[in-house]
């Protein structure tokens, strides 16, 4: 299994060394390395079945059914979201948001981290009675308000609908902006991952095939020039894979 | 034919009447509605005593089972004897809970509680709690406790198996939740575990709510002196239909107002759910 060398890095660093990850007698990720600075925005864009999720998981501890060996270092802080906003249906809104703290202010915490989504005043409701971007915003909420040193997210956009993600995207620019954690977010998107992040990475066969650093400045459109052709790089590395797979 | 050929016609042409869609939803409930069958049954009932169709001996008419019960009540039996037994049940009832929770919960957490429980208690499920009987007043004899332990032999069992089926079918997304957040153990059991249970603990009370009540009719049967079953065994004897019948509607009344207790226990724990019924 991974050894978790915590301590040894500055907080919000994230370092992988030859990972090995599988299922059974298949090799997912072979000797994967990869680092993250700290408060690095990092996208991740592979195909499906490329073993972006069994990357995450395997940073956030949730691969207990997973067979591998290599070294992981992560921050001790960390937080996942994930694809499904996954709140607690029996639990209201506020008590979702706080369900990993275990400090006696975790209610006002709670309550500034809801106003920091934009959803000041729903603390009461059920998760049920949210829309689906407002529930994923919970889940951002309750993602950020432990101060994590990583926010390892796994397509946390993927259900939403176009205009929502839009949003979603500012919120997250924004949230990332005032708490500066250390950001690896998987996606499908090549707009969303340039639009986000500050480094983009491919991963392919295992390996990361594209690592490519976003020079653009933090308001980003499809119309600057640089921005298309970060676009173009990404899916053209996405469809020569394609057409070999 | 032709009236619903016209009426399609004409929704066609004026599509701005738009019905709402169609409701596979059973409609809005209906106020009273679960008195409706019960008042219908206790109608034909005084209707044929009153008509004479149904003799006395057979079953009294409910005017005298009213006067019966108002005697029964000034004399002090009733009471006396409702108490014994609600006691009883009661108490089988809690324990009974306790048990089958906890064996639950242990069986439903670990591979070991699961491997050692849950063989025994399904044995346990497929022998009727009343067969044990002969066995229970050999070991416990005719007293109270052979009484409080077979009605908790019959609460305890639908307790487990449903508690254990809700912990079993709680979303392994969830515990994967609760893993990424580092919850502690008593955490996890207090925000997931156990209110992920619930709905199926409280199906589980509502079976066993039943049980306790059919093992208590059984038990005081036996060689009881004190309690509604004893009061109908003595009423038997000398041929008071009305007793027994005011015996039978103690036993209905216990029964709906304890099985309505759970019910409104569920709407109340479960309101964050959206269901069919609501
Ligand atoms: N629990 C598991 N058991 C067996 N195989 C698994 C398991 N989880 C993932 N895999 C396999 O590992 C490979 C990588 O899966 P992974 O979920 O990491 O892909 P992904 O890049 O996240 O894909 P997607 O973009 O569709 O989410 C897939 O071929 C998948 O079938
Ligand atoms: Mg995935």
């Amino acid at each position: 299994m991974a050894t978790n060398l915590g301590g040894l890095t500055a907080t919000g660093t994230v370092r992988v060394h030859r990972l090995v990850r599988g299922f059974g007698s298949r090799a997912v990720l072979d000797g994967f390395d990869l680092e993250i600075g700290s408060g690095e925005f990092v996208a991740l864009l592979g195909r499906s079945g490329s073993g972006k999720s069994t990357l995450l998981r395997a940073l956030a501890g949730l691969d207990s059914d997973a067979d591998g060996s290599g070294m992981i270092d992560v921050p001790e802080k960390s937080s996942v979201v994930f694809q499904d906003a996954r709140l607690l249906p029996w639990q209201r809104v506020l008590d979702n948001v706080v369900l990993g703290l275990r400090r006696s202010n975790a209610h006002e915490r709670g309550l500034a981290a809801l106003a920091e989504v934009g959803l000041a005043g729903r603390e009461n409701a059920w998760p049920n009675e949210l829309s689906g971007g407002e529930q994923q915003r919970v889940a951002l909420a309750r993602a950020l308000v432990s101060e994590p040193e990583l926010l390892l997210a796994d397509e946390p956009f993927g259900a939403l609908d176009a205009l929502t993600r839009l949003r979603m995207h500012d919120l997250l620019r924004e949230l990332y902006a005032r708490h500066r954690p250390t950001v690896l977010l998987v996606t499908h998107d090549v707009d969303e991952a340039v639009t986000l992040a500050d480094r983009v990475l491919l991963l392919d066969s295992g390996r990361i095939a594209v690592d490519l650093t976003i020079d653009l400045p933090a308001q980003r459109s499809h119309r600057q020039p640089q921005f298309l052709a970060y676009r173009e790089t990404l899916l053209r590395a996405l469809g020569v894979n394609h057409s070999e797979g | 034919m032709t009236a619903t050929v016209l009426a399609r016609l004409q929704g066609t042409t004026t599509p701005s009447v738009r019905k709402p869609g169609r409701r596979l939803k059973p409609g809005r409930p209906i106020p009273l509605g679960a008195a409706i069958g019960p008042f219908l049954l206790l109608s034909v009932w005084a209707a044929g005593s009153a008509a004479g169709w149904i003799d006395p001996r057979t079953l009294s008419a409910p005017w005298t089972v009213v006067t019966t019960a108002g005697d029964l009540i000034a004399d002090g039996r009733l009471q006396d004897n409702l108490a014994i037994s609600a006691q009883r049940a009661g108490l089988g009832l809690v324990i009974g809970t306790v048990i089958g929770t906890v064996l639950a919960v242990v069986a439903g957490l670990s591979r070991w509680g699961e491997a050692l429980l849950d063989g025994p208690i399904q044995i346990k499920r497929a022998i009727p709690s009343l067969a044990l009987l002969p066995l229970l007043v050999l070991w416990f004899g005719i007293g109270e406790q052979m009484k409080v332990i077979t009605i908790t032999l019959g609460v305890f069992v639908p307790v487990y198996i449903h508690t254990h089926n809700g912990l079993r079918s709680i979303d392994s997304r969830y515990v994967e939740l609760g893993e990424s957040l580092r919850l502690p153990r008593a955490v996890f059991l207090r925000r997931i575990v156990l209110p992920g249970a619930l709905p199926g603990f409280l199906l589980g009370m509502r079976f066993a709510v039943v049980n306790a009540w059919l093992a208590l009719v059984v038990v005081e049967q036996i060689n009881s002196t004190s309690g509604i079953g004893y009061m109908m065994q003595l009423a038997r004897e000398y041929g008071q239909t009305d007793v027994i019948i005011v015996g039978l509607v103690l036993y209905g009344l216990l029964g709906l107002l304890s099985d309505g207790a759970v019910r409104l226990a569920q709407r109340r724990a479960l309101s964050w759910r959206r269901t069919l019924a609501d």
